[in-house]
């Protein structure tokens, strides 16, 4: 280690189940060079101070939505957010917010599987096609209406971000919700009514106070807060024309 | 939640519709009033002094279209504000629920009603 290696604090959020009653903070005195991300902090620390420190993380490259932190309290991707903007003051990263902790950075997502499901992410044909029916054809203008949601990578960013999914668990959220809406913008799907039943329901839009950090933290440029406030449009509409309409989608 | 969950339909929509309908005329016709009401008429600037005399005022409030006007004012910026202030009282970590309801939505309820008997009687 040369005299002019430059030294970042970083404090962790530890939790260990087996024995802490409680999370915990702890600060390493992290090596760095510029190029190094808040990734590679947590990896310096896991290979040279703690074997224990658990984090998930995969492609290092925003591309897959694991390595999702709070760094200084705001969600961020650990991976593309690099050590040399917070020098020379200390970093701090813990377990994403919202979200139930189960070993130091990594957080619990059942919940958040059982809404993706819920909502049930892939296309529901309008009707049975045949092979000889051919490929489905969509103009420019059908593939826009969804395009920019299929960006999302589950990184749950935006639960974290999501003042609303703080105070209530239950609600479906922003990332299931953006994805309700690619599939239901897609020309070749035929399931708004059945994805109408949880996106009307208590758990659904109408828990958002249209705060938009969630937006704002999305590592992919997705707009899930426009999704959420589209969807209270046809939401209200679903409720008001149900009783004329055979299709409404709701119980 | 677990997807087996019977989800009830959540009646927001009503709430929000009115939310929806009062922001708008809040928007459109908010600063105007503000402007005519509170600053124009009480300084003499642009308008006749008269503008907003009794006769005048009685005048617009028993014309059809006027009480329409004005009901639509008090009641929809009444929802509107009823659903922010409990949406914002639900942010501050206040959820007393029905009891938060109860008086966000009463007050604007009340004043609805109010409104329109006013206005009817005139």
């Amino acid at each position: 280690m040369s005299d002019t290696q430059k030294i970042i604090e970083i404090e962790v959020l530890r939790y260990n189940p087996e024995s802490d009653q409680e999370p915990h903070s702890q600060v390493y005195k992290v090596p760095f060079t510029d190029d190094m991300s808040v990734l590679q902090g947590a990896q310096y620390i896991k290979d040279n101070f703690d074997g224990s420190l658990t984090y998930r993380w995969s492609c290092r490259m925003a591309i897959c939505g694991s390595c999702g932190m709070m760094i200084n309290g705001v969600p961020k991707l650990s991976c593309e957010t690099f050590l040399r903007d917070y020098y020379p003051n200390r970093i701090r990263i813990e377990a994403m917010a919202h979200f139930p902790i189960e070993k130091d950075l990594v957080v619990d997502l059942s919940g958040f599987m059982e809404k993706l499901e819920a909502i049930q992410p892939y296309i529901i044909p309008k009707e049975p096609r045949t092979l000889e029916q051919g490929e489905y054809i969509q103009t420019p203008s059908q593939f826009a209406e969804f395009i920019q949601y299929t960006s999302c990578i589950n990184c749950t960013l935006c639960y974290a971000a999501c003042p609303q999914v703080g105070l209530n668990p239950d609600f479906i959220g922003p990332a299931a919700i953006a994805l309700a809406h690619r599939y239901n913008m897609d020309s070749r799907d035929g399931g708004q009514a059945q994805r109408m039943e949880l996106l009307a329901s208590e758990d659904g839009v109408y828990n958002c106070s249209a705060v938009g950090y969630c937006s704002e933290v999305c590592p992919k440029h997705v707009d899930p807060g426009n999704a959420v406030n589209v969807n209270k449009i046809h939401a209200a509409k679903d409720y008001f024309l149900r009783f004329l309409s055979p299709k409404g989608g709701s119980k | 939640m677990k997807n087996t969950k019977i989800r009830k339909r959540s009646n927001a929509p009503i709430f929000w519709g009115l939310f929806g309908g009062g922001g708008m005329l809040a928007a459109l016709f908010g600063p105007m009033l503000v402007f005519i009401t509170g600053l124009a008429i009480p300084l003499g600037l642009l308008l006749p002094a008269d503008t907003m005399s009794y006769a005048k005022m009685l005048a617009f409030a028993q014309n059809i279209l006027g009480k329409g006007f004005i009901f639509a004012v008090i009641a929809l910026f009444m929802w509107h504000a009823a659903h922010r202030i409990f949406h914002s009282l639900h942010e501050f970590g206040v959820h007393a629920g029905t009891g938060c309801k109860l008086l966000t939505y009463g007050v604007a309820f009340v004043s609805t009603i109010v409104a329109a008997v006013i206005l009817l009687g005139l």
